[in-house]
């Protein structure tokens, strides 16, 4: 029997696009000065994180970690606001017809308002300050987790409905022991759904509502030409959303034991 | 004891009515096993749900114990058709989802539980979950589950319909025993003829849709009973009278749909 050489293939295709965006640079296929080379930006970046040792304040040296935190507590923040209110609203959205007449119109009229629709408004009532990102980034994200929460809910089997009254379970028995865990796989999408829209808002509600942060950084590095510090922020990101995206997946994975069973893969 | 009294049921979605159940009535004694038996969708799961306090008849009453039936309740307690587990539970917890529901001590119910789960084959098998079992274990995860809330009535709607036909007469005569120690009041839907013969006291047969009951065969052969039952010259003759009454009604059905 041979043994499988564990070849990491998800390497290959970026590997070859900072191979072609390098070239681009250097050969000159874009206008010089517009696009910084994948070196410049690794550098940019050490700088950015690590600070340059140089006495001279720089914003871009050494402060990578602080904007990092603050646009990391506001995702945090205004996902966990957005879950908090979304989750139960859901659940009775979905259980109670009353609840669905009542509520559910109203967020499906409101939620085709993208939320950079909502930065003039979020900056009127809230001012320059964190609570426009937060309300920007718990609006974002309460949509997804509300509607596949809804979804969730009602994709809940009759027969297990059925056969939880016939042992005696309650209202309130029934909906902590059956339509909550059946509906929980459904929640997990709403959150990475939401998680991602998280991350969209924070940049948006700091490249002009809050003045700190990393998409604060990203729209004053572009005001100063420093494209290479764009394209690092662009990065970071990107690894955080990927990161806070695992997260959600690795939580799942634990409170879903059951449902991997069942899967297909 | 189960009174179904002038019992009319009629499914409405807009324009589209369908008459599922005609004019029934059916009377179980206490402690007596009743089968119906009758042609697919001739209405029995409707009958059943209705006793089961699932679904409540257009027309007519339906009791248990003497009081109308408005909800469900751990005394009448169902088999399904289909296991109808909680896959987020495992084997244990699904079948002390009852006992443990209703409040009762864990110290009683966990020793009758693993006692259950003994009786019927799945010793080993706590603590896994529905989707690592077979379909036949599930099932028989559905019976323990209702076994141990030791219900006055029992529902059972084709319930070893899926099974292979070794585990489905396993399945009789673990009922067979169940049923001869505590005789709860069984009512109890099949397709099967012999299933039908073999486990009740009484086999009611119902027309093809609209379901009526068109006739009721007392069986009495003795108990207690096996398997071996089923080769005797009498229960012969009475698989022979049903076998004709359902006939006819397929027939019916099936030129009536054409
Ligand atoms: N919720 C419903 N809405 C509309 N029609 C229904 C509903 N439930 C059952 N019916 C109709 O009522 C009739 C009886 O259905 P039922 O499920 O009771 O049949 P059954 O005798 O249990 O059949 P089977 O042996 O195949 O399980 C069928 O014609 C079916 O179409
Ligand atoms: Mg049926």
């Amino acid at each position: 029997m041979r043994r499988r050489l564990s070849v990491p293939w998800f390497i290959l295709l970026p590997a070859g696009l900072v191979l072609l965006w390098h070239a681009a640079v250097t050969e000159h296929w874009v206008t010089e000065g517009i696009i910084p080379a994948p070196a410049q930006v690794l550098k940019s970046w050490h700088t950015w994180i690590f600070g340059s040792g140089a006495t001279m304040l720089s914003p871009y040296s050494g402060t990578w970690l602080d904007n990092v935190a603050y646009s990391g507590q506001r995702v945090l923040q205004g996902f966990a606001l957005a879950a908090l209110a979304a989750i139960p609203l859901g659940l009775m959205i979905g259980w109670n017809r009353l609840a669905a007449r009542l509520i559910d119109p109203t967020v499906q009229l409101l939620r085709p308002v993208p939320i950079t629709a909502w930065l003039p408004f979020a900056i009127a009532v809230f001012g320059i300050y964190d609570a426009s990102a937060l309300f920007l980034i718990g609006l974002g994200a309460f949509y997804p987790i509300v509607v596949n929460t809804t979804h969730g809910v009602r994709d809940t089997n009759l027969l297990l409905l059925r056969a939880a009254r016939m042992m005696g379970a309650g209202p309130g028995t029934v909906l902590a022991k059956v339509v909550f865990p059946s509906a929980l796989p459904s929640i997990f999408t709403g959150l990475r759904l939401g998680v991602g829209v998280a991350w969209t808002a924070v940049i948006v509600a700091e490249m002009i509502a809050v003045k700190s942060g990393l998409g604060y950084v990203l729209w004053d590095a572009y005001y100063v030409g420093r494209m290479d510090i764009c394209v690092a922020t662009m990065f970071s990101v990107g690894l955080l959303g990927f990161v806070s995206d695992r997260v959600i997946v690795w939580a799942s994975r634990l409170l879903l034991r059951w449902r991997t069973l069942e899967a297909h893969v | 004891m189960i009174e179904i009294a002038g019992v009319w049921k009629e499914f409405a979605k807009g324009e589209r009515r369908v008459l599922a159940l005609q004019d029934i009535d059916l009377q179980v004694a206490p402690q007596e096993f009743a089968a119906i038996l009758g042609p697919s969708g001739c209405g029995k799961s409707t009958l059943l749900n209705m006793v089961a306090g699932f679904d409540h008849p257009t027309r007519g009453t339906v009791r248990a114990g003497g009081e109308a039936i408005l909800e469900p309740s751990p005394k009448r307690a169902v088999v399904f058709q289909e296991p109808a587990l909680f896959p987020w539970y495992s084997v244990m917890e699904n079948v002390v989802f009852g006992p443990k529901t209703q409040g009762q001590p864990a110290a009683e119910y966990r020793a009758r539980a693993a006692q259950i789960i003994e009786q019927v084959g799945l010793k080993g098998f706590e603590a896994s979950y529905p989707a690592e079992l077979s379909g036949g274990m599930r099932q028989r995860v559905g019976i323990a589950r209702v076994l141990i809330m030791q219900p006055e009535i029992l529902l059972m709607d084709e319930p070893f319909g899926s099974l292979d036909a070794q585990t489905r007469s396993l399945m009789q005569e673990l009922l067979l025993q169940v049923w001869e120690r505590h005789h709860q009041t069984v009512l109890f839907v099949t397709h099967d003829i012999e299933e039908a013969l073999l486990l009740a006291d009484r086999v009611c047969v119902m027309t093809a849709r609209p379901g009526r009951i068109k006739k009721s065969i007392q069986v009495r052969i003795p108990r207690p009973r096996a398997i071996e039952v089923t080769t005797s010259p009498e229960f012969n003759d009475l698989r022979r009278e049903v076998l004709a009454l359902i006939r006819e009604e397929s027939q019916r059905a099936a030129t009536e749909a054409a």
